[in-house]
Order: structure tokens, then sequence, then C-alpha cells
């Protein structure tokens, strides 16, 4: 593909990431990739699930999840999944800029939340000596969890990539279904986010 | 790749991606309302025997959002997308069920 005839916002198609035969087949390969995802995801659930009452001991869901934080972390993730939805729209109307804008802010709270989690995972290891080799529990939790920020701290770093690799370049019909899988990921991470809360910290907390 | 879009294409679309940034932020406002209801459940300790059913249907329901406005579902040319996410949450459902039934008891 040459990039001199596709480089002209105002000659942009309708869909700019489904414009090339390359970006199509991006675009169902990366589907493709969140259903088997999802399947993954399914496996740390049901091994969290069968697990989490081998505490131990007296390190339970119930005596060390605090919602506070968590609520803070599911707001914090849940904007940045809209923040990521104005950088899409944007990207459809050919304003790159605004659309690099509203990716570095999704960037910023992607941040926030890693940093809670890392703050949260600390405070279970030095406040409770809850760690990964506690209990069958620990194991379950920190496998699945962790691998959730696993997946965020991933997700920033290709964002981050795009942003930075793509900020000289512009919009193309090369690079937009990069932006536009990278988007399709990051909503997946918040996905997987909203089961996490609900079935290990709430279901954790009604016990 | 040199037929520009005439005038009147390029507004109705921008009309079009404003119409549906405005379904998305809705639906956003929507997933916020979830997330209250549901962390609100627990922390006022609801008591009831449907609590934790209760708590499954609104993230599934939030997922739904997220799929289908979010991750634009919803459009057309997403039957493979539907395909793969069902198939995966079939297999995913399957999954839990044997974990939590079979292989660790």
């Amino acid at each position: 593909m040459s990039h001199d005839d596709v480089l002209n916002p105002k000659q942009m198609p309708h869909d700019p990431e489904k414009a090339t035969l390359e970006g199509k087949n991006k675009f169902l390969g990366f589907w493709f990739f969140l259903g088997g995802e999802t399947v993954l995801f399914a496996s740390l659930f049901g091994t969290y699930l069968a697990l989490n009452g081998s505490t131990q001991g007296e390190n339970t869901p119930e005596h060390l999840f605090g919602l506070e934080l968590v609520f803070i972390m599911t707001m914090l993730l849940l904007t940045s999944s809209l923040t990521s939805v104005y950088a899409m729209y944007h990207m459809k109307n050919h304003n790159f800029q605004k659309m690099q804008l509203w990716l570095v802010i999704t960037v910023l709270l992607g941040l926030g939340f890693l940093g809670c989690e890392i703050y949260e995972f600390m405070h279970y290891i030095h406040e409770y000596e809850f760690t990964f080799r506690s209990s069958a529990f620990g194991s379950a939790f920190y496998t699945l969890v962790g691998f959730h920020g696993g997946h965020v701290l991933f997700g920033l770093s290709w964002i981050t990539a795009l942003i930075i690799r793509n900020q000289k370049r512009g919009l193309n019909l090369y690079n937009a279904p990069k932006y536009y899988i990278a988007s399709l990921y990051w909503h997946f991470i918040d996905v997987v986010w909203v089961f996490i809360f609900t079935v290990v910290y709430l279901m954790g907390k009604v016990g | 790749m040199s037929n520009a879009k005439p005038a009147h294409q390029h507004e109705y679309e921008r009309k079009q991606h404003r119409e549906e940034m405005k379904h998305q932020v809705i639906s956003f406002v929507m997933m916020i309302i979830f997330t209250f209801v549901a962390f609100g459940m627990v922390m006022f300790e609801v008591n009831s025997f449907f609590i934790i059913p209760t708590l499954i249907l609104l993230a599934v329901v939030q997922v739904a959002f997220q799929l289908y406005y979010f991750m634009h579902m919803k459009n057309k040319g997403h039957d493979m997308p539907a395909l793969m996410m069902y198939g995966g949450a079939a297999v995913a459902l399957l999954t839990i069920i044997t974990f939590t039934t079979l292989i660790w008891w």
C-alpha cells in the first residue's frame, strides 16, 4: 500500500479502520482474539470461585477487601473507557490531534487505576501478610486480579506507543486500524473489570 | 483514492457520528448508575436471597452496554464479532461450571 494516496484526511472513507484489507483482517482477527481472552479469563474466574473458600486462616475475602478503593478504581476505568470512545469519535471525524488528546487522558486514567491496584496489593502484603503463597484463595486472587492488572499495563504501553509513534504522521488508513484495535482492547479490559468487581469484591463482601 | 467526498455527505456523516456519540454518553450514564446500584446494595447491606443473582445481572447488562455501544457491536458488519463473543461466552460459562463443580470441588 502506498502511503502517499491515503494521507489526505479530506479523502478518508467513512470507516477508516475498516477501509483497507489489512484493516478488515485486523478487525476480525482481534475479535477472534477477544473471544479467546473471554475463555482465558473464565478459567481464572472458575478457579477463583472454586478456591476462594480455602483461606487457611482469617485472611478471608470479607476480612480483606475494602470497597472504597475498589469503587474509585471502577470509576477510573469506566471513565477511561468513555474517553477512548471520544478518541474514536474524533478519529471518525478525522480530527487527529483531538484523538491523541483523548487517548492521553485515557492513559492517565489507566495509570491512576494501576497505581491504586499496586497500592492495594502492597497493603494486603504488608498489613495482612496476605501473599500469593498464603492460601489457595491467595493464589487464585492474585492470579486473576494480577492478570487483569497485567492487561492494563500492556494496554497502557500499547496506546502510549501508538500516540508517540504516530504523533508526526497524522491519521491515515495505515494507522487508523491500529488505533481502533487498541481501543477495543481497552474496552475489553473494562469488561473484565466489571466481572472482577462484581464476582471478587462485591460477592466477596456479601459472603 | 482520488474521489474526494462531496460536502453534503461529509456533513451527513458528522451528524451521524454526533448521534452515535450521544448514545454512547447515555450508555456511559447507565453504566455508572448500574455500578452505583451494585456497590450501594453491598455497602448498605441489602439483605436478600436474590442479592448475588442481582449483582450478576447488573454486571451482565453493564457489559452488554460496553460491547454493543462502546465496542460498536450494534453497528452493521459485526456478525463475526458477535459469533466470536457469544462462542467465547458459551465456552466461558461451561469452563466456570466445570471448574466450580468438577475440578476443584
